[in-house]
C-alpha cells in the first residue's frame, strides 16, 4: 500500500516518464508486456483518431458540438486500462480513452455525439455508465452502484471521472463523504486540464491542488502526471486494487486541455499561445511514441500510417451511423416508462394524424 | 448612430447601461467575466466595470445564487448568470427554499433585489440538457417572477426592471432567438413592466398566447392566415400573469390557443386555461386549446425537430380551432 500514505501537501507530482521518453522512476515502471504496451498506445491513437475525424466533419456540418479530448489521452487511457471488465466506469462527458477501454464501441460514441439517444444504449452489457452533462452529478451514481457492490459482497471497483471544474460543485464533495462514510470500493478521477471551459485553476479552488480535497473525507488524495501513461497505469492499478479492499481514493491527475472546450468554444478569448506553449512538449503521445521507438516497438515511419488506419476505422464507423441515426418518432415517447402512459400515447397519435394530414394536403 | 441589436446584445446592454447607473448592480457566474459568457451575454463588462463588479465564478450553481442572495441582503444587486437553464437545478433549493421566501418569511424586513438570468428552450441542435423550458416550475414558486421577452426591445426593458425590482426576478432568455433578428432599440435605459402582455397583432375571431421562442412562429403561421382575425399576445411575463390583457381578448374572440415548446401536462398553459375558465367562461365558444411540446425528454438533434410546434402545426391548429 504504498501510495496510501502520499500527502498531497507535501508530495511531489507522481511520474515515472518524463517529457523526453526517459523513464525517471523504475521502482514505479508498471510492468507491461509488449502486447500491453502497444494495446495502451493503439487505444491513445484511436482516442486521437477520433477526435480528429468528429473535429472535421463537426468544420463539415456532418457533426454536433464535440467535446474533444486531445492531451487528455494519457489520463483517461491510463485510467480505463486498470479496470477490470467486471469493474465500471462512470464519466462525465471528456472521457473518451476510457470509454474505449470499456468497449463503447466508436460507432456508438459518434452516434452520441451526432444528437442520437442510440449512443447512450452501448448495445452490448458493458460496465460504464452514458455521458453525464451535468457537472459531478455522476459522482453520486459512483457512489451508489459501490454500495450495491458492497452489500451484495461482490468486489467490483467503481472508477468515477470529472473535471477540475466539477470538484466545485456540492455532489462532488457529497459524494466523497459517502464514499468515505461508506467505505465504497471508488476511485474518484479528477482529470485536471487546467480549465472549466474559460475559467482557470486560480479562479476554481485554493486548494494546493485538486487531491488534497481528498484528504478532508477521510481517503488518500494521490497526484499524478497525468500526461504521463506509465504514471498513469501505475497509480491506478494501485488505486483500483486499493478501492477493492479498503476503500475510496481520489486521483488529479494533471494534465492539459490541448484544444477547444468543445466546437463551439473560442479558447483565443481567454488564453495565449503562451499559456499553451509549454504544453505542446508534454504531449502525452509524444513521450509514449519517443519510449516505444526507444524499445524497439515502433518505427518513426509506422506512425503516420497507423495514424490513417485508424482514421479510417473512425470514419467508417462514422458512415455506418451517418444516415441512419434520425430518430423514429415513436422513439420519441416510449422509452419514457416501461408503458407508455396514456397522455403519451394521446399525443404521438395526434401528432401523427397531423402529419398524415399535412402529408395528403401537400399532395 | 442607430443602435440595431439583437436580443443577446440587449441583454448586455441593460446590463452595461444598469451597471453604469448603480453601483450596486454586480454581475457574474461562470465564464462570465473574462470571457464575457459562453453567449456573450456580459462581454466587455469586465473591462468596463473591474473585476469586482463583473467576475467568474466556480462551478457552483447553488454556490451563485445562494451567495447572491447574501449579496442582496448585504446592499448589492446580484445578476448572475446559470450557463443554461438546464444547469439551474443545483441552485434549485436556494431557489425555492430561500430566493423565494426571503420577504415573506422575515415581513418584509429583508428581500433579495435579485435576478437570475438563464438562456432557455430548445431548437439549436444542442446535447442533453440544453434545450429544455421548464418556466412553470419556476412559475409556481411563490414569491418568484418569471419574465421571458421575446424581442430586443423588450429584452433591454424588461431586464432593467428587473434589477430595479426589489424582488427576485428569473430572466429567462429565448436562446434559439438569441440572433435571430435587430430591432432599434433606446441607447439608454428604459423599463417595461413586468406582469404586462404585449399584443402583438390584434384581431377578434381568435386568440393565440405565446412567449419567448415562439412568439416569431406564431406571427409567422398567423402571417399565412388572411380568412381569420386572430389576436396574438406575448405573454412576456409568465408569473405574475397578465390575466387582464387575457381574459380581455378572450371575451372579444372567445377562442383561445396557447402556444408554448414546454412540456404540455402541468405547464403554463394550464395556467391560462385555468384562468380563462374562471374568468371568461360565458364567452368561450370553443374549448380552450393547447398546442406545446410533447410530456417527454426534448429529443436529441435527430429527432428534435418534432417537438416544437412549427409554424405549420400552429397554423393547422388555429384552423382547427376557428372551425370548432
Ligand atoms: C451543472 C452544470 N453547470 C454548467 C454546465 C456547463 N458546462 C459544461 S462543461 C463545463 C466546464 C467543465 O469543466 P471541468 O469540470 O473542468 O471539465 P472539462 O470541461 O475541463 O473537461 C461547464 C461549465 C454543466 N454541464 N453542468
Amino acid at each position: 500500500m504504498q501510495f496510501e500514505k502520499f500527502n498531497p501537501l507535501e508530495d511531489e507530482m507522481i511520474q515515472v516518464m518524463d517529457e523526453t521518453g526517459e523513464i525517471v522512476d523504475p521502482d514505479l515502471l508498471p510492468e507491461l508486456s509488449d502486447e500491453e504496451l502497444l494495446k495502451l498506445y493503439h487505444t491513445m491513437r484511436r482516442s486521437r483518431a477520433i477526435d480528429s475525424v468528429a473535429l472535421n466533419l463537426q468544420r463539415q456540418g456532418r457533426m454536433l458540438t464535440y467535446a474533444p479530448n486531445l492531451g487528455q489521452e494519457a489520463a483517461q487511457v491510463g485510467t480505463g486500462f486498470a479496470l477490470k471488465e467486471t469493474d465500471w466506469g462512470v464519466p462525465a462527458f471528456r472521457e473518451l480513452g476510457m470509454w474505449l477501454s470499456k468497449g463503447w464501441t466508436v460507432d456508438k460514441i459518434l452516434q452520441y455525439w451526432y444528437g442520437s439517444e442510440w449512443g447512450s444504449h452501448h448495445g452490448d452489457d458493458i460496465r460504464l455508465l452514458p455521458v453525464s452533462v451535468p457537472i459531478s452529478s455522476q459522482y453520486q451514481h459512483a457512489v451508489g452502484i459501490g454500495m450495491a457492490t458492497r452489500l451484495r459482497g461482490e468486489k467490483d471497483v467503481v472508477m468515477a471521472y470529472t473535471g477540475d471544474g466539477g470538484t466545485s460543485q456540492g455532489d462532488f464533495h457529497e459524494a466523497l463523504n459517502f464514499a468515505g462514510v461508506y467505505k465504497t470500493p471508488t476511485v474518484f478521477v479528477i482529470q485536471n486540464n487546467q480549465y472549466a471551459i474559460s475559467v482557470p485553476r486560480v479562479m476554481q479552488t485554493a486548494s494546493k491542488n485538486y487531491a488534497v480535497k481528498a484528504l478532508a473525507y477521510g481517503m488518500p488524495g494521490i497526484l499524478v502526471d497525468g500526461n504521463d501513461i506509465f504514471a498513469m497505469v501505475a497509480i491506478s492499478r494501485w488505486a483500483v486494487e486499493y478501492a477493492r479492499e479498503n476503500g475510496p481514493v481520489l486521483i488529479e491527475a494533471y494534465t492539459f486541455r490541448m484544444g477547444a472546450h468543445t466546437t463551439s468554444d473560442d479558447p483565443t478569448k481567454y488564453r495565449t499561445d503562451e499559456d499553451v506553449e509549454p504544453w505542446i512538449a508534454k504531449d502525452p503521445m509524444i513521450r509514449f511514441e519517443k519510449y516505444l521507438i526507444n524499445k524497439g516497438l515502433l518505427k518513426e515511419d509506422e506512425i503516420e500510417p497507423l495514424i490513417e488506419q485508424f482514421e479510417d476505422e473512425v470514419m467508417a464507423a462514422y458512415r455506418s451511423i451517418e444516415h441512419s441515426s434520425d430518430t423514429e418518432i415513436d422513439e420519441i415517447f416510449k422509452y419514457h416508462y416501461a408503458e407508455m402512459t396514456p397522455q403519451l400515447q394521446d399525443q404521438l397519435d395526434e401528432y401523427l394524424a397531423y402529419l398524415k394530414g399535412a402529408d395528403s394536403n401537400a399532395q | 448612430m442607430p443602435n440595431k441589436i439583437n436580443i443577446v446584445q440587449a441583454v448586455q446592454q441593460a446590463l452595461q447601461n444598469e451597471m453604469a447607473l448603480d453601483p450596486t448592480v454586480v454581475v457574474y457566474g461562470e465564464d462570465v467575466g473574462v470571457e464575457g459568457g459562453v453567449f456573450r451575454a456580459t462581454v466587455g463588462l469586465q473591462q468596463e466595470f473591474g473585476e469586482d463588479r463583473s467576475f467568474d465564478t466556480p462551478l457552483a450553481e447553488s454556490a451563485i445564487v445562494g451567495s447572491a442572495v447574501g449579496m442582496a441582503i448585504n446592499g448589492f444587486k446580484p445578476v448572475v448568470e446559470m450557463q443554461f437553464m438546464g444547469f439551474i437545478y443545483p441552485a434549485f433549493n436556494q431557489i425555492i427554499s430561500h430566493v423565494a421566501r426571503y420577504r415573506n418569511r422575515t415581513r418584509g424586513q429583508r428581500h433579495l433585489p435579485m435576478v437570475i438570468r438563464a438562456p432557455y428552450g430548445g431548437g439549436i441542435r444542442a446535447l442533453e440538457h440544453h434545450s429544455e423550458s421548464t418556466e412553470a416550475m419556476f412559475a409556481h414558486i411563490p414569491g418568484l417572477k418569471v419574465v421571458i421577452p421575446s424581442t430586443p426591445y423588450d429584452a433591454k426593458g424588461l431586464l432593467i426592471a428587473a434589477i430595479r425590482d426589489p424582488d427576485p426576478v428569473l430572466f429567462l432568455e429565448p436562446k434559439r432567438i438569441y440572433r435571430a433578428f435587430r430591432q432599434e432599440v433606446p441607447e439608454e435605459a428604459y423599463t417595461l413592466p413586468i406582469g404586462k402582455a404585449k399584443i402583438v397583432k390584434e384581431g377578434d375571431e381568435l386568440t393565440v398566447v405565446t412567449w419567448g421562442a415562439m412568439v416569431p412562429d406564431v406571427q409567422k403561421a398567423v402571417s399565412n392566415i388572411d380568412d381569420i382575425s386572430v389576436e396574438v399576445i406575448d405573454l412576456r411575463t409568465i408569473s405574475p400573469m397578465d390575466r387582464e390583457t387575457i381574459v380581455a381578448s378572450v371575451e372579444k374572440t372567445g377562442r383561445i390557443l396557447i402556444v408554448h415548446e414546454a412540456a404540455k401536462s402541468f405547464g403554463a398553459g394550464a395556467e391560462i386555461m385555468a384562468i380563462v375558465n374562471e374568468k371568461a367562461f360565458l364567452s368561450l365558444e370553443a374549448p380552450p386549446t393547447r398546442l406545446t411540446g410533447f410530456d417527454t425528454i426534448f429529443p436529441l438533434p435527430r429527432g428534435e425537430e418534432h417537438y416544437i410546434p412549427t409554424p405549420a402545426r400552429i397554423e393547422a391548429k388555429i384552423r382547427e380551432l376557428a372551425a370548432y
